[in-house]
C-alpha cells in the first residue's frame, strides 16, 4: 500500500494514496477516513471559482 | 485553506443568491442527499437564505442514521463478548440500540474504540494478535473503499485475528425508493459529492431519465451548494432534467475506478435494511464469500438477531424527507444529543443533530409565541 503525509491546515496525517496513483508531492487530495479518494483539480477549481467570480461581476454591472 | 476559503466567501454567496431568487418564478422541493450537506446547509442558513419558493429537504445520507437497528444489537452483542476489541467511527457509539448503546457497553467494561480509519483497527489487530479485533464498517459507497482494502489487506497479512461488521448502504437505490413513493415531493436533488468523487454519477443519469428529475452532483462549501441550487433551478424553470456536476474540482463521470475495483473485489450487493426506511432492494455491500472468514456476524453467530423498529421517533419521515425535525413533539426536549432517541439526532451528519445545534432557537413561520 502507498501512503502519504497529507496536511489538514495544521494537522499532518498519513493517508493511504492507491486511489489517486496520479497524486504527487504538493497536490492537494480529498481524504476520506484515512484514504485519499481524489486528487483536487486546481484547473477545475480555479475555473468554478472564476465563473462564480465572472458572475458575481456581471450582476454588480448588470444592476 | 486553499480550496476551501474561496468556497466560503461571503460576498460571493451573496450574489449567488441574488442570482438564485431572480431564477426561480414558482416554488421548487429540492432535496440534498447527503449528512455532509445537510450540515453546511443548515450551519449556514442557506435554507433562509434562497427564500421562501425553495424548499430544502433532508435526504437519508447520514450512514450512522440509516445504519439498521438489528445491526446496532449485533455491535452490542459483539462488544460485550469477553477479550473482544471493538473498533468503530465515533458516531455509532451512541447510536440507540434496542436495549443499550456502545457506550453503555464501554463503561460496564467493554473494550470498545474509537477509530478514525479502518486502518487503525488493523493496526490493533496487528499489535493484539490474541486477541479479536472487529471493526464496525458502515457507510456509503464514500467509505467502501477504505473499509474494503482494510479486509483486502488483512487478508493478504493473514490477520486471523481481524473481522468485520458490515452495513454498507448505497445511495442511488434510496433515491428510487422516495421517487417510486407517492408521498414523494422532490423535484430536484443535490446528489452527494464525495458518494460520485468514488462513483461516478452514470447512475444518476439513468435515474434522472427514468424519473424525468435533475441532479446536481454538488460540493460540501457554501458556494458549492448556493451553486448546486442554481443550476438545479434553472434546468427546473427551463423544464430540463438532467445531470449537472458542479463538483467538478474533485468529481468525473466515471468516478474512481481504482477505488471502484478494490471494493468491488471484496464487496457484493446485497439487500439492506434501511434505519427508518425499512428493506430495500440491492442497496448494501456485503463481503464476498472468499472473504467470510472475516464477516464477523458469520465469526461470532450472530447472523440471526434481528429487532423491530420502535415506533419512538418520526426519524423514518425525516429521513425521508416528508418531515423537517422541528415537526417532531419530542425534538429538542426529550430527543436531544446528549439522550436521542433517534439515530438523526446522534451524528453531526443528521438532520435532527444539525437543527438541533444551529436551529433550535429560531421560530417557525407562523409560531403562536
Amino acid at each position: 500500500m502507498r501512503f502519504g503525509t497529507v496536511r489538514f491546515g495544521g494537522v499532518t496525517r498519513q493517508a493511504c494514496l492507491d486511489f489517486v496513483p496520479e497524486a504527487q508531492c504538493g497536490d492537494y487530495v480529498i481524504v476520506h477516513v484515512g484514504f485519499a479518494i481524489s486528487r483536487v483539480d486546481a484547473e477545475e477549481a480555479e475555473r468554478t471559482y472564476r465563473l462564480l467570480e465572472e458572475m458575481g461581476v456581471l450582476e454588480e454591472d448588470g444592476g | 485553506m486553499k480550496y476551501l476559503d474561496e468556497y466560503r466567501d461571503p460576498a460571493l454567496a451573496h450574489r449567488l443568491v441574488a442570482e438564485i431568487r431572480r431564477s426561480v418564478t414558482r416554488p421548487w422541493v429540492l432535496m440534498e442527499i447527503c449528512g455532509g450537506q445537510t450540515h453546511t446547509l443548515v450551519k449556514y442558513g442557506i435554507e433562509e437564505l434562497v427564500g421562501p419558493r425553495i424548499e430544502l429537504v433532508h435526504g437519508p445520507g447520514c450512514p450512522v442514521c440509516v445504519t439498521a437497528l438489528e445491526i446496532v444489537d449485533k455491535a452490542i452483542v459483539i462488544a460485550s463478548i469477553p477479550d473482544v476489541i471493538f473498533v468503530s467511527y465515533g458516531d455509532m457509539l451512541r447510536v440507540p440500540g434496542s436495549h443499550s448503546d456502545l457506550f453503555q457497553i464501554k463503561a460496564a467494561g467493554g473494550d470498545v474504540r474509537i477509530a478514525y480509519s479502518p486502518m487503525d483497527a488493523l493496526r490493533l489487530a496487528r499489535q493484539n494478535p490474541q486477541r479479536p479485533v472487529i471493526f464496525f464498517a458502515v457507510g456509503f459507497e464514500t467509505t467502501a473503499p477504505a473499509n474494503a482494502t482494510a479486509v483486502w489487506q488483512a487478508k493478504r497479512e493473514g490477520l486471523r485475528n481481524f473481522s468485520m461488521l458490515v452495513s454498507h448502504v448505497l445511495v442511488p437505490p434510496a433515491i428510487r425508493l422516495l421517487l417510486d413513493s407517492s408521498a414523494n415531493r422532490v423535484q430536484g436533488f443535490i446528489a452527494p459529492g464525495h458518494v460520485c468523487t468514488v462513483m461516478g454519477y452514470e447512475e444518476y443519469e439513468e435515474l434522472a431519465a427514468r424519473y424525468k428529475v435533475p441532479f446536481v452532483v454538488g460540493g460540501f462549501e457554501p458556494l458549492d451548494l448556493l451553486e448546486a441550487i442554481l443550476l438545479l433551478v434553472r434546468q427546473l424553470e427551463e423544464g430540463r432534467a438532467q445531470v449537472e456536476n458542479q463538483y467538478v474540482r474533485s468529481v468525473s463521470r466515471s468516478g474512481n475506478e481504482a477505488a471502484r475495483r478494490r471494493m468491488m473485489e471484496v464487496f457484493e450487493v446485497v439487500d439492506r435494511n434501511w434505519r427508518g426506511i425499512g428493506p430495500i432492494a440491492q442497496s448494501g455491500y456485503r463481503l464476498r464469500p472468499e472473504y467470510a472468514a472475516f464477516d464477523a456476524e458469520r465469526v461470532f453467530g450472530v447472523e440471526a438477531i434481528s429487532a423491530p423498529e420502535p415506533p419512538e421517533c418520526i426519524s423514518a419521515l425525516v429521513l425521508q424527507g416528508l418531515k423537517k425535525p422541528v415537526d417532531c413533539p419530542v425534538f429538542g426536549t426529550r430527543c436531544t444529543p446528549s439522550t436521542p432517541m433517534g439515530a438523526p439526532m446522534v451524528s453531526s451528519e443528521g438532520a435532527c443533530a444539525a437543527y438541533y445545534r444551529y436551529r433550535r432557537h429560531a421560530t417557525p413561520v407562523g409560531a403562536q409565541a
